[in-house]
């Protein structure tokens, strides 16, 4: 046994590629199972989701604009990064939320071949879901699925880092930017992953994580008039009707998921069709 | 010649003025042809329209087996469509070949018909594939033996590989000889030029180079005189009237054969060029069976039942 | 010959007499027509002639309208093969074809709309919506929806009146083919091809209660939203009262989609084919008098075009052909209401009050009746009240722009999203243009074209979902994975 203090983390926000603090200065304790303390993450407010949402929004022509083949090897390299940080992931999940270190590196190696498995789609979701629609005119006629915008998450409580990664990954494979706000009670794993993010050629402002409570932040994440769309499969389920009447001011697109699959990308993905003559 | 000063004769400008024209999109202009088709023109209007197309009509014969007994009768028909009618207007011109001009003079004369002119189709009709020099002396010869309008062709081959200013010095030099003796009707020959992009760039240069009119066919290449190239062409009239305040005429012909066809012209005339342009001097139509429709249809307007081709006379 | 320079078109009015109007209408519910209690006049909105009396449907009527649909839905509908659905489809397809022309003329009465539309456009249209969503049927899963699809249940559908029965064959015929029976609820001004279509479902032998059609105003149409009854709405209107429709399905399991508003841009650039353009731009903002949630009616122009494209544009404009919308040479007929009149009267008023220059063509508009000239604003900007909201009547802003990124920049700052025009004969630019813009549809060298095979619907406030094409289908299928 050594007697060396270790070094604790500070745990931030992480907003347009950076880590800031809180503007509010607040923070909350984080506690394991136990009870025992672990950390004090940032409790984010309005003001920080205002910041991610002009980050996102800043960074989303950019993201949309990236390859298909582009995107596909940044969210891969997320995957490799996670992969070669898996014991930090698995001790965090192991001391925050009291679960088995088995069950603790499954949800990790979950998380991993989850990112692959997204990582695969960005180049096969237009061929999927497109048409060609044989329209009775000489008119070459197509629709594609596009990016829809800024989409904010929030990530389900449990398990706190696979189900951020299906908060976020499904979102930035249709070329959408991200504000996510990761699990309440254990936040760790998604503010490490940010620590992953950060160093997987994810451009800045792409995925931003928030820290902090939902009652407080889901409302002005609903109202937001330059957020299209959000994921409510991390809230309640009473929850639902308020976020879903304050919504309709600017008719936001507004889902929740029970699993991952191509229909979980394509909720936050815009039809467009285009007609164009055929002729000389 | 100051070509309305858009043009200064030189390949480079000339390249210049065909690069400022803007596209045609096939497909829109098929859809606007077709929406002036849907015209329902009724009573008044059809009978106007009728009477208006006749005085239209140039005339035609242009069969290696004509000859004068057939050329004469096609003059007696241009002068009086219908014997039993006198209010039935004369046709615009007579258009026949070269060496049928003096014949097509001479009998129009004798039968009270000076006010219809000859056309003489001209430089190598229908081809065009002759040397300038034949070509100018067919033009010579059709002026001489008494034509007032000369239905020249382009040479399509020098118009697709883009030799315009060889296309635009022919007319020149074929305006030169027509001079004030006659009136210039420059032949696209549509059905070779094939996109509506070159129909508009062959207007553009054909007006330049001095054409009174510009005309889609020769009546020998289907297809010919669709509504879409004559919007095209019309519209490429009116915009040419914007930029310098002359009016040169335009002439439909081949595959207008009846009175429906014809009156979809006047419509695409009426609501694209203009109704200044409703007037023989501005606006033929080259037809051979088109006449004897448009009288049947007159016919039927004034009797109220449908007439039979037995009551009209073929040539 | 004397010479006469004007082609006067003769009146050629199409004949009335194909169809036959009742004084009075009622409901059309479970098969049969139902007296209504209270009702209202439906006019011609070109000659202000009442046509018939109109049903207002309360409570009761669309009570007794959703139970049978949902009987229908249960004890028939739902246990029908596809195959056998389907089939009941191309009937009505194929009645819609043969008594076309009565649907042309009756939806011009009642419309205002030019007959040449409603019989080249409309009622064609309606037809083909029916053919094409009738081969859907027998096929659904392999629309890409999962393997076992299936349908909400009762869909209610309530639908404007700028298209009235094109509408109804947008909603009517996926949520049948996809196994749905339908309570619709036809617009207040606009009621009576609606009720000629219950005729085609009494022909077509569809079984009954599979489509019922209450009439009635927003009052009506509140109902059937709130209606505990119904699994599914479609509606097609407003984006203001979209979002109430919204608000009131939020704490329901109703599933719903929204077509609604728009503010379309239409870029010309300046490679574009001028005159195919100007025909572009008259399609775009004055097909249906500018009644079209899709309409072009921001006209944004690249600035080294401008005054060519504005003189062709009101040359052209000035042979728009005005007035009674029976002849069947007219471009442009009646406005749909006297409340649309105003509102079109009041955004052009502030449209000269901001200081843009108003030109309406010159035309003779008739003494009875509601009309509106075609009309264009120049030197219009961003910050115009007729540059951003909806005036949905023929007039057209016009802007302009110097560079392409400032063209959809432009074209993109508006909360609407419904559609867009490109024109360019440079390929590589129509497709940069289709990509950066911000629409559900785009027209590239060509404006409001329509075909049910292909999906339309809005970004952002103009709508939730698609109509038509294989995307459409989703809209009334359950099984994908959000919810």
């Amino acid at each position: 046994m050594s007697n060396r203090i270790d070094v604790k983390k500070t745990y931030k926000l992480f907003i347009n590629g950076a880590f800031p603090r809180t503007e509010s200065g607040r923070t909350y304790e984080v506690k394991n199972a136990k009870g025992v303390f672990i950390a004090n993450p940032c409790l984010a407010s309005r003001k920080d989701l205002k910041e991610a949402v002009v980050a996102a929004r800043a960074a989303q022509p950019g993201w949309n604009k990236a390859t298909a083949y582009n995107k596909g090897q940044i969210l891969y390299r997320l995957a490799e990064m996670l992969e070669g940080r898996r014991a930090q992931f698995v001790e965090e999940i192991v001391t925050v939320t009291g679960v088995s270190k088995a069950k603790a590196e499954k949800e990790v190696t979950d998380s991993v071949d989850r990112l692959v498995w997204y990582a695969g789609w960005t180049d096969k979701i237009p061929s999927l879901s497109g048409a060609l629609n044989p329209v009775a005119g000489p008119y070459y006629n197509f629709t594609i699925p596009e990016s829809m915008g800024v989409i904010a998450a929030i990530a389900p409580e449990t398990p706190s880092l696979l189900g951020l990664i299906d908060s976020i990954a499904p979102i930035i494979v249709g070329g959408n930017t991200v504000v996510v706000l990761a699990s309440t009670k254990a936040p760790l794993s998604a503010m490490s992953f940010a620590e992953v993010i950060a160093t997987s050629d994810v451009p800045a402002g792409v995925i931003n994580i928030l820290t902090g409570k939902k009652d407080e932040i889901t409302p002005w994440m609903a109202s937001h008039m330059d957020i299209d769309g959000l994921d409510i499969s991390g809230l309640g389920a009473k929850k639902h009707v308020d976020v879903k009447t304050s919504g309709t001011e600017n008719l936001k697109r507004i889902y929740s998921f029970k699993s991952a699959d191509p229909g979980r990308i394509l909720a936050f993905m815009e039809n467009k069709t285009v007609w164009h003559p055929i002729g000389l | 010649m100051n070509f309305y000063g858009l043009v200064d004769g030189t390949e480079a400008s000339l390249k210049k003025y065909m690069g400022s024209l803007s596209g045609v999109d096939q497909v829109g202009a098929d859809a606007r042809a077709a929406m002036l088709g849907t015209r329902s023109i009724k009573t008044t209007s059809k009978r106007w329209a009728i009477d208006t197309a006749i005085s239209m009509v140039d005339l035609t014969t242009l069969e290696g087996a004509d000859t004068p007994g057939k050329v004469k009768a096609l003059c007696t028909k241009a002068v009086r469509p219908d014997p039993t009618d006198l209010s039935v207007p004369s046709v615009g011109a007579v258009c026949v070949y070269n060496d049928m001009v003096e014949i097509a003079r001479t009998h129009l004369d004798l039968i009270g018909g000076k006010h219809v002119g000859v056309a003489a189709v001209s430089t190598a009709f229908p081809s065009g594939r002759a040397s300038m020099a034949v070509k100018i002396q067919d033009t010579k010869d059709a002026i001489e033996a008494g034509a007032s309008e000369i239905d020249m062709v382009i040479d399509r081959g020098a118009f697709l590989s883009g030799r315009y200013i060889e296309v635009f010095d022919e007319i020149v030099k074929i305006r030169e000889v027509c001079g004030t003796k006659a009136h210039l009707k420059v032949i696209f020959e549509t059905g070779e030029l094939v996109t509506y992009d070159n129909v508009r760039k062959a207007s553009f240069l054909a007006m330049a180079a001095g054409a009174d009119f510009i005309k889609t066919s020769t009546g020998k290449v289907a297809p010919a005189a669709t509504a879409p190239v004559v919007l095209v062409m019309l519209e490429a009239v009116r915009d040419f009237y914007a930029m310098t305040q002359v009016r040169i005429g335009v002439k439909p012909a081949g595959g207008i054969r009846n009175t429906k066809d014809a009156i979809k012209q006047l419509v695409l005339v009426n609501e694209t060029a203009g109704p200044e342009w409703l007037k023989p001097s501005l606006f033929r139509i080259g037809a051979s069976a088109l006449l004897n429709d448009l009288l049947m249809q007159r016919m039927k307007m004034d009797d109220g039942y449908y007439a039979s081709p037995q009551y009209v006379t073929i040539d | 010959m004397e010479e006469k320079l004007s082609f006067e078109y003769a009146p050629a009015p199409e004949s009335r007499a194909l169809v036959t109007i009742k004084p009075k209408y009622g409901h059309f519910i479970g098969g049969k027509f139902v007296a209504g209690s209270k009702h209202f006049p439906t006019i011609n909105p070109a000659t202000e002639e009442v046509l018939s009396q109109i049903s207002l449907a309360g409570k009761a009527d669309v009570d007794a309208a959703v139970k049978a649909a949902r009987k229908a839905y249960t004890t028939t509908w739902s246990k029908m093969s596809g195959k056998e659905r389907g089939k009941y489809l191309f009937r009505i397809a194929r009645i819609m074809q043969e008594r076309s022309r009565e649907f042309a003329v009756l939806e011009t009465l009642d419309n205002g709309k030019p007959i040449r539309e409603s019989r080249d456009v409309d009622v064609p249209l309606a037809a083909a919506h029916f053919f094409y969503h009738a081969g859907w049927a027998d096929k659904l899963e392999y629309a890409g929806l999962g393997t076992t699809p299936k349908a909400h249940g009762v869909a209610g559908q309530i639908i404007p009146w700028n298209f009235p029965l094109l509408m109804l064959a947008w909603k009517v015929a996926p949520a049948l083919a996809a196994g749905n029976t339908v309570l619709l609820k036809p617009a207040e001004t606009t009621s009576l091809t609606a009720l000629l279509f219950a005729e085609v479902c009494q022909q077509a032998e569809l079984p009954a209660g599979v489509v019922n059609i209450v009439t009635g105003d927003g009052s009506t149409g509140a109902l059937i939203v709130n209606h505990p009854g119904i699994d599914k709405i479609a509606f097609t209107g407003s984006t203001e009262v979209g979002k109430i429709i919204a608000r009131a399905v939020a704490p329901t399991n109703k599933s719903v989609t929204l077509e609604l508003g728009g503010k379309a841009a239409n870029i010309i650039f300046e490679d574009a084919a001028i005159d195919e353009s100007i025909e572009g731009i008259v399609n775009g903002i004055f097909f249906n008098q500018g009644h079209v949630c899709c309409a072009g009616s921001r006209l944004i122009l690249q600035e080294s075009i401008a005054d060519e494209v504005i003189e062709k544009l009101k040359n052209r404009m000035a042979k728009i052909r005005v007035g009674d919308p029976m002849d069947k040479n007219t471009d442009l007929g009646a406005i749909n209401s006297k409340e649309q009149l105003l509102k079109i009267r009041e955004l052009s008023a502030a449209g000269d009050s901001e200081g843009a220059q108003r030109w309406s063509a010159p035309c003779d508009l008739p003494g009875k009746g509601f009309w509106f000239a075609p009309t264009i604003f120049t030197g219009v900007t961003q910050a115009h009240r007729i540059a951003r909201e909806e005036i949905f009547g023929p007039v057209l802003s016009v802007l302009t722009f110097r560079t392409p990124q400032e063209a959809v920049d432009k074209a993109n700052n508006t909360p609407f999203g419904l559609s867009a025009g490109i024109w360019s004969e440079k390929g590589s630019k129509v497709l940069w243009a289709s990509q950066q813009l911000r629409a559900g549809v785009i027209w590239a060298n060509t404006f409001n074209k329509f075909d049910p095979t292909s999906p339309f619907g809005g970004y952002k406030e103009s709508g939730w979902g698609r109509e038509g094409g294989r995307h459409g289908l989703s809209a009334y299928l359950k099984g994908v994975s959000h919810e």
